[in-house]
């Protein structure tokens, strides 16, 4: 069970973490638009993490049918979010190596 | 098995810092690809520790369930092609909200608090408005469903309904009123039905032009419900708090960006339904004129200065190769080529960057819209490729739907060529009156075969 302090502390944490991702993202050249979205996508994969302990903490049958679900959803946000971001810089890569004009 | 549990928190610390440092690489463009590579290192760790949760059963089933879920992330995104990238993202996004929604679920048949359970319901609706919105995006985007805005009278009230009635379910879940004899397990259900089909309706009037927006945002929320579920759990996963709300805010800023980029404000990507019917105001004059791909060689050949202006067509019909080809060939008689590339051209912003990086165009050809649209008066010949919305002056005049949209003024060189399959209209669905100047002449077929058609014709010349 979530304590009140445990909870206040987590909001704590949650404002500066969107403090970061606002800081991190603001004025980035548009052509960044694309891998950075698809790159986030890959980071909320964290959701297997959950997914996992889910699943792990689940007893009946539905709930183990559930977390199975969570499981596989999260696992294919992860490498699928991860593979389409590698494609997609892939490609700013071979560009990049002609240096000076910056997008 | 050894508790190797106190390695888990410094272990998701870890992770977040790299997290962090990713994403800061990836918004920049000679560190992006780092960036990644640092991130994905970062959760493989994060991953691999979890197995070490104190009290975790059903392992066997965790590993199997990755091995499936990763196996087919990974060779459906190895094997879809550049252009199909957009739909991918929407797809993978709409898999995290589903992997969110069903750890809500879980959380929900367990035994919660009213505090975390509230956050799950929360969580859970977020997530599920995430998944079916994804994969109504990703239907439109991969052409399984028309990707033009769906829109009936009365759709607004109706959505409405939907979200009150599912807030209601949620809500009941939670309180279960004693006026109601219902089961926790009758609420969960009808919640995440409703939940879905919000969703579901909230995407379909929502024009395919608009869909990077849309996903963008849907990326977001689902951040936020991973961080929502972090919250929920018996003990807060802090990883999952911080990791999603960084995508969360992330994911918001970069999605008024987009909205910005494209001049639209998300009031009207969300109601504006765009697209979804005719325009009526003001009529267009003159009509189009076609043109043979041997006469439009003869044009580029005696031109000084030519402008590529790329578009989703390229995209579709495959046609970079053939553009670098034929930029070679300009170059080699000493004709000056440039790109221009309009911030939301093809589907994504990038997105023709991206493809012509591919097929080997040099980084320096390519200008933004506000670098090149001062060139246009100068240029003997502007190629339009399969691009549509992001060419028409009809932005210019008041009254027009996409009024105020940043567009490339192609209209001011002295001639266009319109590469274009058909007669039919751009994806915001609305009349281009470019096509019908006097000095714009159309180039009909697929992009990729009369881009040969002129390589060929000009290696003749």
């Amino acid at each position: 069970m979530i304590e009140i302090s445990a909870f206040w502390t987590a909001i704590y944490i949650a404002m500066l973490a969107a403090f970061t991702g606002y800081v991190v993202i603001s004025r980035v050249p548009v052509i960044l638009h694309t891998p950075l979205m698809s790159g986030s996508n890959f980071i909320h994969g964290i959701v297997l993490v959950g997914a996992m302990v889910a699943l792990g903490l689940a007893t009946t049958p539905l709930e183990q049918v559930i977390g199975f679900v969570a499981v596989v959803l999260g696992a294919a946000n992860v490498t699928g979010g991860y593979v389409v971001t590698e494609r997609i810089l892939q490609m700013f890569d071979k560009s990049g190596r002609k240096p000076g004009k910056e997008a | 098995m050894t508790d190797l549990s106190f390695f888990i928190e410094p272990v998701y610390i870890a992770t977040i810092f790299f997290f962090i440092v990713g994403l800061q690489r990836m918004s920049h463009p000679l560190t992006a690809r780092t960036g990644i590579v640092w991130a994905g290192a970062a959760m493989f760790i994060a991953t691999i520790v979890t197995f070490f949760m104190p009290n975790l059963t059903n392992l066997a089933l965790i590993a199997i369930a990755i091995v499936i879920g990763g196996g087919f992330g990974y060779i459906a995104a190895k094997r879809v092609a550049m252009t199909d990238m957009p739909q991918m993202i929407a797809l993978y996004n709409g898999m995290g909200g589903g992997a969110a929604a069903c750890i809500s679920a879980v959380v929900l048949l367990g035994t919660p608090t009213e505090v975390t359970g509230s956050l799950a319901v929360v969580g859970g609706l977020i997530g599920a408005v995430s998944f079916s919105g994804s994969i109504i995006a990703f239907l439109k985007l991969q052409g399984w469903m028309p990707a033009r805005a769906i829109s009936f009278t009365g759709q607004q009230v109706l959505n409405l309904l939907i979200f009150l009635l599912a807030a209601i379910s949620g809500a009941c879940i939670i309180i279960q009123p004693a006026f109601i004899p219902l089961a926790v397990s009758m609420y969960l259900p009808l919640f995440f039905v409703l939940a879905l089909g919000f969703g579901l309706l909230m995407t379909l009037p929502i024009g395919g032009a608009d869909m990077p927006v849309v996903i963008s945002m849907y990326n977001a929320f689902t951040g936020l419900a991973v961080a929502l579920d972090g919250f929920s759990f018996a003990s807060p996963n802090y990883a999952m708090i911080v990791a999603g709300v960084i995508v969360g805010a992330a994911g918001s800023i970069l999605t008024l960006q987009m909205a910005k980029a494209m001049n639209r404000s998300l009031t009207n990507v969300f109601f504006g339904a765009f697209g979804a019917k005719d325009e009526s105001g003001g009529e267009v004059k003159g009509s189009m004129k076609a043109i043979e791909a041997d006469d439009a060689a003869i044009l580029l050949a005696y031109a000084t200065k030519v402008i590529i202006a790329p578009g989703y067509g390229m995209a579709v019909a495959q046609a970079q190769q053939k553009v670098k080809e034929l930029t070679d060939l300009l170059g080699k008689k000493d004709i000056t080529v440039k790109f221009a590339i309009h911030p939301v051209a093809g589907r994504m912003p990038g997105h023709m960057n991206v493809l012509l990086a591919e097929a080997g165009v040099s980084y320096d050809q390519l200008f933004d819209r506000d670098e090149i649209n001062p060139e246009f008066p100068a240029t003997d010949v502007v190629l339009v490729i399969g691009a549509n919305d992001t060419v028409n002056p009809a932005a210019h005049r008041q009254g027009s739907p996409l009024f105020g949209m940043p567009v490339l003024d192609v209209e001011q060189a002295k001639n266009v060529i319109v590469l274009k399959r058909g007669q039919g209209r751009g994806f915001a669905g609305i009349e281009n009156d470019l096509f019908y100047r006097d000095n714009t002449k159309m180039l009909y077929g697929d992009a990729q075969e009369t881009v040969g058609k002129l390589v060929q014709a000009l290696k003749k010349l």
